[in-house]
């Protein structure tokens, strides 16, 4: 995925006038010397106040690095110099939840998306294979609202033609799944013996609180489960608020919120850890599914 | 009515404060302000999204009295918006506000972001070809804040010399900079300048002295009101 968001916005680049880069180390051999690709050292309040600064001049300030160093070490610099500057700029993080365990916790974000939550005005973007990389990337870079793109180490094997409303993947009776991002391989898996409705959406916020009620309209009990690459529930509200008037169950899955696991091994590892692998999403769905409330 | 003049501050400042004696006189920032809208940016009200016009940042947002004074002074804002301040709907807060306040480049209050974000306005600035120029005040105390080290060592490494600093400095700051702040600048590479904050002649030599390749500080020095 990195290499396509690179390569993607250096073509912009090109033709683009108003794209300038802000790094802090982390992809700078990545992309190509250019005198708009700025490298400020690792320094990552002033990366984000750069990229406001960048954006307060007329150009349109890509900022990436590794995704804690990018949402919660300069979390106060994303809600003011963004957010209450008013001013639009394309965040893009790599490294996901767990890309790499061995790295260990300080490494791991999976509460970057459950933060933009508390600021608003985002859109937020969670691909979930690298060929949905570049035309994700390509109209973030044509607008001029802020938006953050969290990019994954990790992907799907099948790719997905990417919309701003989530893709109805398969159809069932027995209720609607939602799955985020880089979850749809492991969720397909799990849930291949089970009728359900199967919703895959990459951009998360706006929600697509349509797409949800539809798919909840066609099947014989309003359950949803929620399965999400980041903080377990972290779009439990929004499920919530689409289905306000729809008496539903929903079941979020997710990167655990009681305990910090402490452990290295794969990202598989922790995905089974979270109860995020085949067996773990397997057993959820039938437990919410094979057991509706009639 | 737009004042022009340095001496129609006090009727200004008052009908924030009510004190038509002291407290303009008392505020850090006044004289540097006045310098800087009055004979060193090339700003005003008819160009406010000129893309060419000179920044300034007001980091130091808390106390914006003599800012906003200076604004109404210079015609950015009607007079008559002081009267209300900080009421529900006025524009004028204890904190400046971008989006509400005419002129106003950024939004500040919470210290240490008005540095890095004018670095990134420099750079931007220069990377577009343009010659505007980009002014950040800020406090001797709001220099504590991490990110402003940062962004000093980012200017001086660039050596962006369409950006210019002013430190105010009334010596607030609990734990102090041993050596003087200018020092903190210069290692980076900076230019500086340290003057007297009430001497409007040596503020405008200052804020407006050559410093070709690399970004200049002037540390404007505040003791007590006049």
């Amino acid at each position: 995925m990195r290499e396509v968001f690179v390569s993607t916005v250096q073509d912009a680049m090109r033709t683009d006038p108003r794209i300038a880069v802000v790094l802090a180390e982390i992809s700078r051999d990545v992309f190509a010397p250019h005198e708009r690709v700025i490298n400020v050292g690792i320094r990552e309040q002033a990366l984000v106040g750069v990229g406001s600064g960048l954006a307060l001049s007329g150009l349109r300030p890509v900022v990436h690095t590794y995704a804690p160093f990018l949402v919660e070490r300069p979390f106060e610099q994303i809600k003011l110099d963004f957010g209450h500057q008013d001013v639009g700029g394309l965040l893009v993080s790599i490294g996901a939840s767990y890309d790499a365990p061995v790295w260990g916790r300080t490494h791991q974000a999976p509460g970057d998306v459950a933060l933009f939550d508390t600021l608003p005005g985002w859109t937020v973007v969670v691909p979930g294979h690298p060929d949905e990389v570049g035309p994700l990337v390509s109209d973030a870079l044509s607008r001029d609202d802020r938006i953050y793109i969290r990019l994954s180490l990790r992907s799907n094997t099948r790719t997905v033609p990417v919309t701003p409303a989530a893709t109805r993947i398969r159809s069932g009776r027995r209720g609607v799944i939602v799955s985020v991002g880089t979850t749809l391989d492991t969720v397909l898996a799990a849930t291949a013996d089970l009728d359900v409705t199967v919703l895959y959406a990459t951009t998360v916020r706006p929600f697509d609180a349509a797409g949800l009620r539809a798919a909840v309209s066609g099947v014989d009990h309003a359950d949803v489960l929620l399965v999400e690459p980041y903080l377990e529930g972290t779009s439990a509200h929004e499920v919530t608020v689409a289905l306000s008037d729809v008496p539903h169950r929903l079941r979020s899955l997710g990167v655990r919120r009681d305990a910090e696991l402490r452990a290295y091994g794969t990202a598989d590892d922790h995905d089974a850890a979270h109860e995020l692998d085949v067996v773990g999403i397997a057993a959820a769905a039938h437990r919410l599914f094979d057991h509706p409330v009639v | 009515m737009t004042a022009t003049r340095f001496a129609d501050i006090p009727a200004l400042f008052a009908r924030m404060t009510g004190d038509e004696k002291h407290e303009w006189a008392a505020a850090s920032t006044l004289d540097v302000l006045w310098v800087l809208y009055d004979l060193v940016l090339d700003v005003s009200p008819s160009r406010l999204d000129d893309p060419d016009r000179d920044r300034f940042l007001l980091s130091k947002g808390h106390g914006p009295m003599a800012y906003y004074a200076v604004l109404a002074a210079k015609g950015f804002l009607e007079p008559s918006t002081l009267d209300d301040w900080t009421a529900f709907d006025s524009p004028l807060g204890q904190h400046p506000d971008r989006v509400l306040v005419p002129g106003a480049e950024i939004g500040s209050g919470s210290l240490g972001h008005g540095l890095p974000i004018g670095v990134g306005m420099a750079m931007g600035l220069r990377l577009q070809g343009r010659d505007a120029r980009v002014f950040v005040l800020v406090g001797d105390a709001e220099l504590d804040e991490g990110s402003n080290h940062e962004a000093i060592a980012i200017a001086g490494r660039f050596g962006l010399d369409n950006l210019v600093v002013v430190v105010v400095d009334n010596e607030s700051g609990t734990t102090g900079w041993p050596g003087g702040v200018a020092t903190r600048f210069e290692v980076e590479g900076w230019s500086s300048s340290t003057v007297d904050g009430r001497d409007q002649e040596g503020l405008f030599d200052s804020l407006t002295r050559e410093h070709a390749g690399r970004p200049h500080v002037v540390v404007a020095r505040i003791r007590g009101a006049r």
